[in-house]
């Protein structure tokens, strides 16, 4: 018992529940920017896993994490784009193109590491953190959350920067009422189809720098598939969270705290199933459904185009 | 699904709507070869080669289709009744690691069918049992059913390795797994083929899902569910009780292709085991626009795709996963020129 409370667990622990949950933060962010949208993007997983490779490659090529991370969430929008022309401004089936995004980007970065990396295998050195003046100064917390790569600021910064643009903005406004009713947004000038391809592009963006942060800083490196169904459990952490934002922290820091407790109770020589612990989390979740379920509050309009005129 | 249904009489139009995507979608993979520095042409014929063209592949191809053809039934009876049960690999795993748990055991104790009834009986059983809190749930608070299955999953997939280190496992064997089900005891063979009654009951299966949704009394009740429950509601149907039958039947049918998958072919459950079949089936019957007879189409040309892709990729020193690009092609460019179709013919 001693072990598992020494300073050092801790603040392993405590890195390794953020670190799991980083990556679910920034998608589920994202998704739920395009699900208020009105738009179910099931291509998040290849979306991520894009952002993963580009930012790898990126950040191989020229040394710089930043460039990295900028090139992560390039290849996010890449992917975004595609999504955005064909179930957006076509009005295409978004579960079936949602799914074909993902598998395709799972072959298509699964083939350039083929080519690319299949030979060499090359890593990324260790990125330095970035320790916040006198926070970081704090024991057991200040090494743990205080010292991190410059990237995890930026997500917890987003919360709330988020929730305010959803509150407090014309632009949140608009954002619901292309999820609830497009029709009215349509009626008071603004265009459905804009207001749609902007927020699946910025869940492109959030998606790539969550598969691109997995990558550089997590692994260090890029294996096909690394990915491994992070996308999915993001979209559900975002249907969840109806539409707030701190919901979704909450979600993905209970994922992460599942994940690494399970390194960390084996470390402290406790002998549990891995794969009971990896069941937490989504146990968690359906007790919460079961017990506040009731209504899940998602969009009207989620998952259906949008045409003018159509009743 | 107005909008983009096939007007009926118009057979040959449907085909060409089917087969001019799956040509495009081989033209720019093709595009895509060339760049890589391999013969498209070369590539093709492999495939072809293996998998449809010689005898023991062509057997492959369909052996390979019966657990999916069952999935694509189960889909087809949750997304007519507009339920969108996205936990099939879930009910599929824990069907299939429960049905191989007992197989050896069971086979060994009793008269032979009798024993693969009761196996195919209990997967079928424990795959419904799966779907019966997500039912719970939407039926009872309306609780979204994408949500809950899609927790279900991760919660099947957890829960099968679990019980295959623990309850389940042969103690004997060095890698977690279940018992092995001699090769002698699968599902009989026809003839001196690779081909198990399993294929033969999953067509089965999938045509009698398609004339129930379409043909019958009890059909139509659960279409009507699917298109306005509201109005199902006030035609005096019980929509909870339908709802909790839909979601036993989809997933009984995902647990039987479990069982098919198991007892047919591979006789033993590894606890890594985790073919993920559900996704790739989803948007399949989504282009078959949830006909059964469609259905099986799109499930040979993947089974097609998957089973010769393997080899020829591997000769042509691709990944494997060269084939889910391919499958994704002919996914979007299906669905384009579905809907461009649907435009002109409006």
């Amino acid at each position: 018992m001693e072990a598992l409370f020494t300073n050092a667990f801790l603040i392993a622990f405590v890195t390794g529940t953020i670190a799991a949950s980083l990556p679910l933060l920034l998608a589920g962010l994202g998704e739920q920017m395009s699900e208020k949208s009105g738009v179910l993007n099931l291509g998040l997983e290849g979306m991520m896993l894009v952002g993963a490779f580009c930012g790898f490659a990126a950040a191989l090529e020229s040394g710089s994490f930043l460039i990295g991370f900028l090139a992560g969430m390039a290849g996010g929008m890449a992917v975004a784009a595609m999504m955005a022309a064909l179930c957006v401004a076509w009005p295409l089936n978004q579960i079936v193109i949602g799914i074909a995004l993902t598998l395709g980007m799972q072959g298509a970065t699964s083939l350039a590491h083929h080519v690319l990396y299949s030979q060499s295998f090359p890593r990324l050195p260790r990125q330095p953190e970035l320790p916040l003046p006198l926070l970081s100064q704090i024991p057991v917390l200040g090494p743990s959350i205080f010292t991190q790569n410059p990237v995890v600021y930026l997500a917890f910064l987003l919360i709330p920067a988020m929730a305010w643009l959803y509150r407090s903005t014309n632009i949140g406004l608009n954002l619901a009422a292309a999820g609830s009713k497009p029709a009215a947004l349509d009626l008071a000038g603004v265009s459905v189809t804009t207001t749609r391809v902007c927020a699946v592009l910025a869940t492109g963006a959030l998606g790539g720098l969550g598969g691109a942060y997995m990558a550089n800083i997590g692994a260090g490196l890029f294996v096909p598939f690394m990915t491994g169904g992070a996308g999915f459990m993001a979209i559900v952490l975002a249907m969840l969270a109806r539409g707030r934002p701190s919901w979704v922290l909450g979600g993905a820091l209970l994922v992460g705290f599942a994940s690494s407790i399970t390194t960390a109770l084996q470390v402290a020589g406790f002998n549990i199933p891995t794969d009971l612990v990896l069941m937490l989390p989504f146990g968690t979740i359906m007790l919460v459904l079961m017990l506040f379920g009731r209504r899940a509050g998602l969009p009207a309009a989620l998952g259906l185009p949008y045409h003018r005129g159509a009743r | 699904m107005s909008a983009t249904t096939a007007k009926p009489g118009a057979p040959v139009a449907a085909w060409l709507r089917a087969l001019l995507p799956l040509v495009l979608a081989l033209a720019i993979g093709a595009v895509i070869l060339a760049l890589l520095g391999r013969d498209p042409v070369l590539f093709y014929t492999n495939v072809l080669n293996r998998a449809v063209l010689n005898r023991s592949g062509l057997q492959e191809t369909l052996v390979l289709m019966a657990p999916l053809l069952l999935i694509a039934a189960s889909l087809i009876v949750c997304f007519r009744a507009g339920l969108w049960n996205l936990g099939v690999d879930g009910q599929f795993l824990l069907a299939a690691c429960f049905a191989s748990a007992f197989a050896a055991g069971w086979v060994a104790a009793l008269p032979y069918w009798p024993a693969m009834l009761l196996l195919f009986g209990l997967a079928a059983l424990v795959g419904a049992a799966w779907a019966m809190l997500p039912a719970f749930l939407k039926a009872q608070y309306g609780v979204n059913e994408i949500i809950s299955t899609l927790m279900m999953n991760f919660l099947g997939f957890g829960l099968s390795a679990f019980l295959i280190k623990t309850l389940f496992g042969d103690p004997e064997h060095p890698a977690p797994q279940t018992t092995m089900l001699e090769v002698a005891d699968r599902l009989p063979r026809i003839g001196d083929t690779l081909i198990h009654l399993g294929v033969v009951f999953a067509v089965a299966v999938i045509l009698a899902v398609h004339v129930v949704m379409t043909r019958t009394a009890f059909g139509l009740k659960l279409r009507i569910v699917g298109h306005n429950p509201r109005a199902a509601e006030h035609a005096g149907l019980n929509v909870r009780r339908l709802t909790f039958l839909v979601f036993a039947i989809s997933a009984a049918l995902a647990g039987l292709a479990g069982a098919v998958e198991v007892l047919g072919v591979r006789g033993v459950v590894r606890a890594d085991w985790h073919p993920g079949y559900g996704l790739l089936v989803v948007p399949l019957v989504f282009l078959a626009r949830f006909h059964g007879v469609a259905a099986i189409g799109f499930v040979f040309v993947f089974a097609v795709l998957s089973i010769g892709g393997e080899s020829a990729a591997r000769r042509a020193d691709l990944p494997n996963d060269f084939l889910l690009i391919m499958m994704s092609l002919i996914l979007v460019i299906l669905a384009v020129t579905d809907y461009v179709a649907s435009r002109a013919g409006r």
